[in-house]
C-alpha cells in the first residue's frame, strides 16, 4: 500500500469529475443553495416523522435521536460493484466453510494453517456446537463486511461482521428518502434497487428452516424496545411480514420452540436473533440473562429450530482470526482472494513484532480481545510518551496485538456548514447466504461528519449516505 | 397475535378511556361543588374517590378533602396509578412497546398526548383552568379512539383495542351510576321520589347524555329513567348495553376465541338485552350494579388469562 493522499470518490487526481458522479455534480453546481437547503430540511422532517432512529428514546424528550443522513449519495460504477460482489461472496463462502470445519473435522487446524489455540481457546468458540449439522452448512446467513477504499484506489476489508450486523434498515430507508427527494436524479441514471432486501432476507431465513417445516414460521428475536438497534429489528420484521418477538414471548416444550399467542401456542421454525450468544438461553449460557429463552439452545441442537446467525459464529469474525481469512479462501476454495485484507502484522510472531516495534509511529495497533478505544494505538497521532508505554505493553503481551498501516479512507462530497466538502466514508455491504449467496447492490455507506475524522460510527457522530450502484 | 402485544393494546385503550372517565368525573365534581349545601358538597367531593376505589389511598396522605386536593391526586399525581397523569403515561408506554403493531397515527396520538400532559403545571389547572384541562383530556381520548377506528386494519389489534375501551367504559358507567345512586339515595324509601335535580343532571352531563335523556324521556329527570338510559338503552353509546354490544362483537371477532371468556361475555350481554328496569329496581339497583361490576371483573380476568398472558 502506498500513497498518502486519500482517494476522492467524486473526482480523479486531475480534478475531473468521475463519470458516475456526473449527474450529481451537475445538480450540485446548478441548484441554488436555497433549494439545496430546502431539500435537506425536507429530509430531516421526513426522517423525524417516520422516526428512523438508532438510539433509545430519551425519556425526557419522548423523541428518539436520528442518525444524520447526508443527501449526497456515494456512487459506485456497476463494473466495480460486480468485482466487489464476487469478492464478497468468495469471502463469506470461505468463512462459512471455515466455521463448518472448525466445528467438525478441523482440517484447517490439522493442516497447520492456523494455530489451534487461536480457535479452540477463543472465547467465542462454542464447544457445544461441535458436530452440529446446520442446513446448507451455513453459519452466518447474514454478514456485513466492512470495506474501505485506500488511497491506492483499491478496496480492502476492514472487518467481518458475521454475528449481528446492523444498518441495513438505514440502507433501505435512505434509498426511499432519496427517491422521494430527488426523483429527477433517478431518471438520469440507472441506480440498481435495494428495496428487495427484506424479500431476499426472508427467503434466506426460510431456506435455513428444519426440513420438516413445510411452511416455515420465521420470527425476529429482539432484546426489546430499549436496544439501540430496535428500530431495525421492528422494521425488518414488519417488512418481511413476520412476528417481532422478545424472549418472554417464546417458550420451549419437547425441544420445540413456541410463541405465546392469543390463540394458543404457535411453533416457530426459524429465529432471526439479534441477541448475542451469551444471552440467548439462561439454561445454556449466562444464567442471569432475562432476554433469552430457556431451552432454546437444546431445541436448536436437536435441529427443531434454526437460528440466524448460528451460535458460535464469533470465532470467525474477531481480530485474531481476521489475518487468516485469505488463507481460508485458498484452503477451502483453492482460489486467490479477490478482496484483500488490510495488511496485518500479528505481533505474536517474532518477525512481525520486530517490524511493528520499529515502525510503531506509522501503524495502528489493536488489541485482539477488545473493541478499539482503550486498547488501541494510532501511531501517527500518538505522543512519544504514549508510544513508549505501548511499546512496553507490546513486549509484555505480544500475542494480544495486531498492527495495520494507517488507512487513508476515501472521501465523498458531503454537506457541511460551509457548503460541500470531502468527508471520509466506508462501505458495509450485506451478504445473504441461504441455498445461494446473494447481495443487494451497494450497502450502507457511513460517513465521518467531522472534518478529518475517520470515525464513521453512528454512536460517535457518524452519519450515513445512500449508496448507488449505477449501471 | 402475540399475547404480549394484545395485552399492551388492550391496556393502552383501557388507560385512555380511564383517563377520559376520570376527567369527566372530575369535571362534574368541580361543577357540583359550586352548588348545594356543605353536606352535599362533601358528598360530591368523596364520590370520585369512591368511584375509583381510591378513598383509602387518598386518606393515607392525611390531606383534607378539597377540590384542589382531589384534582392534585386524581389528575396529576404520578404516584397514583389511576390518576390522569399515570394513565396517559402508561398508555404511551404501552404504545411505544408495540409501536409497530399499531398505526403511526395511533402512536403519534398517544405520544403527543403524553408530551403535552408532561407540560401541564398545577397552577394552570386551578380554578377555571381545570375545566379546560378536563376538556383537553376528553378531546385526546376522542382523538385516540377516532384514529384507531379510522386507521387500523380490522384484525385482532383493532379487536383488543375496542375490547379494552368498552370494558373500561362499561365498568366506569356502572360505578358512576352506583355511587351516585347510592350516595344520593341512602334510603330505599326514596326510590322514585322527587330528588335533587342537579345531581342527576350532573350525572347525565358527565356521560354526555343530558340531551339524549331529554330526547327520549321528555320528562323531569327521574332516577329510574336515568338508570334505564345508562344501563339498558343501547342507543346511548355509554350505556352498559351499548358497551356490551361492542364487547361481544370484539370478542366474537378475536381469532381463536376462548369459550369461558366468550360465554361470560355473552351471558352479561344477554342479561342487559332482556332486562327490565322495573325488576332491577325492585330487586335493588345497588345490588344489581354491584353484581354486574363483580361479573365484569371476572370477565376481565378470564380475558387476561385466555388471551393476554396473566398480568
Amino acid at each position: 500500500m502506498e500513497r498518502r493522499e486519500q482517494f476522492d470518490e467524486m473526482r480523479s487526481t486531475d480534478g475531473e469529475v468521475r463519470a458516475h458522479f456526473g449527474p450529481i455534480a451537475e445538480w450540485l453546481a446548478r441548484t441554488p443553495a436555497k433549494r439545496v437547503a430546502e431539500k435537506r430540511r425536507e429530509a430531516d422532517l421526513l426522517f423525524h416523522r417516520v422516526g428512523i432512529t438508532f438510539a433509545v428514546y430519551g425519556d425526557d424528550q419522548g423523541a428518539e435521536r436520528l442518525i444524520p443522513f447526508d443527501t449526497i449519495p456515494r456512487i459506485i460504477p456497476g463494473t466495480e460493484w460486480e468485482e466487489l460482489a464476487r469478492g464478497l461472496k468468495q469471502r463469506v463462502d470461505a468463512l462459512n466453510r471455515f466455521l463448518h470445519d472448525v466445528y467438525h473435522e478441523q482440517a484447517i487446524l490439522k493442516a497447520g494453517l492456523i494455530p489451534p489455540a487461536q480457535v479452540l481457546k477463543n472465547s467465542s468458540f462454542e464447544k457445544e456446537m461441535r458436530g452440529v449439522e446446520l442446513p446448507n452448512r451455513v453459519y452466518s446467513s447474514i454478514a456485513g463486511i466492512d470495506l474501505v477504499r485506500h488511497s491506492d484506489g483499491r478496496y480492502y476489508v476492514l472487518e467481518d461482521n458475521l454475528r449481528t450486523p446492523s444498518g441495513v434498515s438505514y440502507m433501505i430507508e435512505n434509498r426511499k428518502m432519496m427517491m422521494r427527494l430527488f426523483p429527477e436524479l433517478f431518471e438520469r441514471q440507472t441506480v440498481l434497487p435495494v428495496e428487495h432486501y427484506p424479500a431476499l432476507l426472508l427467503e434466506t431465513l426460510r431456506a435455513s428452516a428444519p426440513p420438516r417445516a413445510r411452511d416455515p414460521v420465521v420470527a425476529v428475536l429482539t432484546p426489546g424496545q430499549y436496544n439501540s438497534a430496535y428500530f431495525e429489528h421492528a422494521f425488518l420484521a414488519q417488512q418481511m411480514g413476520v412476528e417481532l418477538v422478545e424472549g418472554a414471548d417464546l417458550f420451549t416444550k419437547d425441544n420445540t420452540v413456541y410463541m405465546r399467542t392469543t390463540s394458543g401456542r404457535q411453533r416457530v421454525d426459524v429465529i432471526y436473533r439479534r441477541i448475542d450468544d451469551a444471552f440467548l438461553d439462561p439454561l445454556a449460557f449466562k444464567k442471569e440473562s432475562m432476554l433469552g429463552v430457556p431451552g432454546l439452545f437444546a431445541a436448536y441442537r436437536a435441529g427443531n429450530v434454526a437460528l440466524a446467525n448460528a451460535v458460535g459464529t464469533g470465532v470467525a469474525d474477531d481480530k485474531s482470526t481476521y489475518p487468516y481469512v485469505p488463507e481460508m479462501i485458498r484452503f477451502y476454495l483453492k482460489e486467490e482472494p479477490i478482496l484483500a485484507n488490510v495488511p496485518t502484522w500479528r505481533c505474536g510472531r517474532p518477525k512481525d513484532l520486530a517490524y511493528v516495534l520499529e515502525h510503531l509511529a506509522e501503524l495502528v495497533v489493536k488489541e485482539v480481545q477488545g473493541s478499539g478505544g482503550y486498547g488501541m494505538l494510532v501511531g501517527p497521532t500518538a505522543s512519544k510518551a504514549e508510544l513508549a508505554v505501548f511499546r512496553k505493553r507490546l513486549k509484555a503481551n505480544p500475542d494480544n496485538y495486531i498492527a495495520q498501516p494507517t488507512l487513508s479512507l476515501s472521501t465523498c462530497p458531503t454537506f457541511v456548514k460551509r457548503g460541500v466538502a470531502p468527508r471520509h466514508v466506508d462501505l458495509r455491504p450485506y451478504v445473504l447466504s441461504g441455498r445461494e449467496v446473494k447481495l443487494v447492490p451497494g450497502g450502507l455507506t457511513r460517513v465521518a461528519l467531522k472534518e478529518g475524522s475517520l470515525v464513521v460510527n453512528s454512536s460517535q457522530g457518524g452519519g450515513t449516505k445512500d449508496t448507488w450502484v449505477v449501471e | 397475535m402475540l399475547s404480549r402485544v394484545a395485552d399492551r393494546i388492550y391496556w393502552m385503550s383501557r388507560q385512555i378511556e380511564r383517563a377520559e372517565n376520570m376527567a369527566r368525573i372530575l369535571g362534574v365534581t368541580s361543577n357540583m361543588v359550586l352548588f348545594g349545601t356543605r353536606e352535599t358538597r362533601e358528598q360530591n367531593l368523596l364520590a370520585p374517590l369512591t368511584i375509583t376505589d381510591s378513598a383509602e389511598r387518598y386518606f393515607e396522605q392525611k390531606k383534607p378533602v378539597t377540590l384542589q386536593g382531589l384534582v392534585d391526586f386524581l389528575a396529576l399525581d404520578p404516584d397514583n396509578p389511576s390518576s390522569i397523569y399515570s394513565c396517559l403515561r402508561s398508555a404511551r408506554e404501552n404504545g411505544h412497546a408495540v409501536r409497530w403493531q399499531i398505526t403511526s397515527e395511533m402512536w403519534e396520538s398517544l405520544n403527543t398526548t403524553w408530551l403535552e400532559m408532561r407540560r401541564v403545571r398545577r397552577a394552570e389547572i386551578a380554578g377555571a383552568g381545570a375545566t379546560r384541562f378536563f376538556d383537553w383530556v376528553k378531546d385526546r381520548s376522542h382523538l385516540f379512539r377516532g384514529v384507531t377506528y379510522g386507521t387500523i386494519m380490522r384484525g385482532d389489534a383493532f379487536n383488543f383495542s375496542r375490547l379494552g375501551t368498552f370494558l373500561e367504559r362499561a365498568d366506569n358507567t356502572a360505578r358512576i351510576l352506583d355511587v351516585k345512586y347510592h350516595v344520593h339515595l341512602p334510603s330505599v324509601k326514596d326510590v322514585g321520589g322527587a330528588l335533587d335535580h342537579y345531581q342527576w343532571t350532573a350525572l347525565l352531563r358527565s356521560v354526555s347524555s343530558f340531551e339524549t335523556y331529554r330526547t327520549l324521556y321528555r320528562d323531569q329527570v327521574l332516577p329510574i329513567n336515568v338508570a334505564q338510559l345508562l344501563i339498558l338503552e343501547r342507543r346511548m353509546p355509554r350505556s352498559l348495553a351499548a358497551c356490551f354490544d361492542q364487547v361481544t362483537q370484539a370478542m366474537e371477532r378475536i381469532e381463536g376465541h376462548d369459550r369461558a371468556a366468550m360465554r361470560l361475555a355473552s351471558e352479561l350481554h344477554a342479561r342487559l338485552t332482556h332486562a327490565d328496569i322495573e325488576e332491577i329496581f325492585q330487586d335493588g339497583l345497588h345490588e344489581y350494579l354491584t353484581e354486574f361490576i363483580g361479573d365484569m371483573n371476572e370477565l376481565a380476568m378470564r380475558i387476561q388469562r385466555a388471551y393476554l398472558g396473566t398480568a
